[in-house]
């Protein structure tokens, strides 16, 4: 196998990583849980920003995407409630 | 009922998108970005095109982002403004590892953020993302000890004095060469590659670290002490 | 559509399906507010990948020699993706974290006085 096909692969599974990720913070029940899926899609969304020739972006969305935007959100689901109601 | 008409709405939407894409996707540059391509190293001196176009082509622009982020955090903490007579509740304290790892990894955090955007015109980094390693180091501190009190005093006079540098900086091009934020004419360009090239584009980055670096810095604590507030109600 | 990033393309357009549905369909405000910074990820994934080409380096310039030869910088330049939507993604994604910073306040506000998070409860501004 050689490197370009390897780097699509991985392509590949990084956006499916994406996309699980993602929809599992739209899923999830508890909020803190939901929290950690959206900073971990962010973190994989930077290196699609990587493969992109972005590395300005890949930096920015990892530092600010994934790390100050999770804490914020973690520091307000703190302040409020960890799960989400039934839906009716 | 309501959710299944919003999400078929939403997945029309989506096939829509799919398909109009093939038409917005250019083939090439266009005309503007392939001038910045081609001429950006001889008018800015800058390896990095992306800080180039971020603070000299598109400045105005950035002026104005970072404008809408004074905003945001004026209004988290007009929004989350703690109410007089109210004391702040004891926390238990942080562990013996999280103190001093914090209070060891705080100086080198500051620095390396210092170092991302010092050196925005000529790696990738810059501005934005030095600014937010440092409010991740101040997000160290706060971590650790969460009585700390920072100088909000001192935060605020960094914030408006690297913004204000930001705003006279282009005014200063406009008066020496005729448009806001020229980059010919005021500091001399330099060599290609040195740390002390590209004329006012590191000093302005500087500056936009700075202000990020400050704004976000007050952000995460006017957050967290709303939050430790909340546990006092409660 | 032939242009090689399909597959960046798709995802993002996934990301904004997902943020968006996450908005429109749950109830609970933080869930919204996740749903609103999904989308924007996905639309920065979106702007990034239309300014992509295939083989092309990152706009970096490390040759000095470019700095005199007209020729070899035209060259050069034919190989480089696009600077400007790099450029204003970077301040999306500030602006971005302070819009849901600013969201995630309204909510705290919210929670303090009402003590829920469901958006359905909050009829008072209906008319």
């Amino acid at each position: 196998m050689n490197v370009l096909s390897f780097l699509n692969l991985v392509d590949l599974l990084v956006c499916a990583v994406v996309l699980i990720a993602a929809g599992g913070a739209a899923l999830h029940r508890n909020l803190l849980s939901a929290v950690v899926f959206a900073g971990v899609a962010s973190l994989a969304v930077s290196f699609l920003f990587l493969r992109l020739a972005a590395p300005d972006v890949a930096m920015t969305e990892a530092a600010i995407g994934a790390g100050l935007s999770t804490v914020i959100f973690l520091i307000a689901v703190r302040r409020t409630q960890e799960t989400e109601e039934e839906d009716r | 009922m309501k959710q299944i008409v919003s999400f078929l709405a939403l997945a029309t939407l989506a096939v829509l998108l799919w398909n109009l894409a093939p038409i917005a996707m250019p083939s090439d540059l266009g005309p503007v970005a392939s001038h910045y391509v081609s001429h950006g190293l001889q008018e800015n001196r800058g390896s990095n095109l992306v800080t180039s176009v971020v603070v000299n082509y598109r400045g105005f622009d950035t002026l104005g982002e970072v404008t809408v982020l004074f905003l945001s955090v004026s209004g988290v903490g007009f929004v989350l403004r703690r109410r007089s007579g109210l004391k702040v509740h004891r926390q238990r304290p942080a562990s013996e590892i999280i103190t001093t790892g914090a209070r060891m990894l705080f100086a080198p955090t500051v620095l390396f953020g210092a170092y991302i955007f010092v050196h925005g015109h000529l790696t990738p980094g810059g501005g934005f993302q030095g600014g937010a390693v440092v409010a991740s180091a101040v997000l160290l501190l706060i971590l650790a000890d969460r009585d700390l009190v920072l100088p909000h005093a001192a935060l605020g006079w960094l914030e408006s004095l690297s913004g204000f540098g930001f705003v006279l900086a282009g005014v200063v091009g406009l008066v020496v060469s005729g448009s806001f934020l020229a980059n010919h004419g005021i500091i001399p360009l330099g060599t290609w590659n040195r740390l002390l090239s590209a004329g006012i584009i590191p000093v302005i980055y500087v500056l936009i670290g700075l202000k990020v670096g400050s704004e976000l810095a007050a952000l995460l604590d006017v957050m967290v002490h709303a939050a430790d507030e909340g546990e006092a109600h409660s | 559509m032939m242009a090689g990033n399909e597959l960046y393309v798709a995802t993002a357009l996934g990301l904004i399906f997902i943020g968006l549905a996450t908005v429109t369909i749950k109830r609970n405000l933080i869930k919204m507010v996740i749903g609103f910074s999904v989308a924007d990820t996905g639309v920065n994934l979106l702007i990034v990948a239309l300014g992509w080409f295939p083989n092309r380096t990152a706009p970096i310039i490390d040759d000095p020699s470019l700095l005199s030869d007209r020729a070899t910088l035209a060259v050069r330049s034919a190989a480089i993706v696009d600077p400007v939507p790099q450029a204003l993604v970077l301040t999306a994604i500030v602006i971005g974290v302070g819009v849901t910073a600013l969201m995630l306040a309204y909510v705290i506000r919210l929670y303090a006085t009402e003590g829920s998070l469901d958006v359905s409860r909050f009829g008072r501004m209906k008319w």
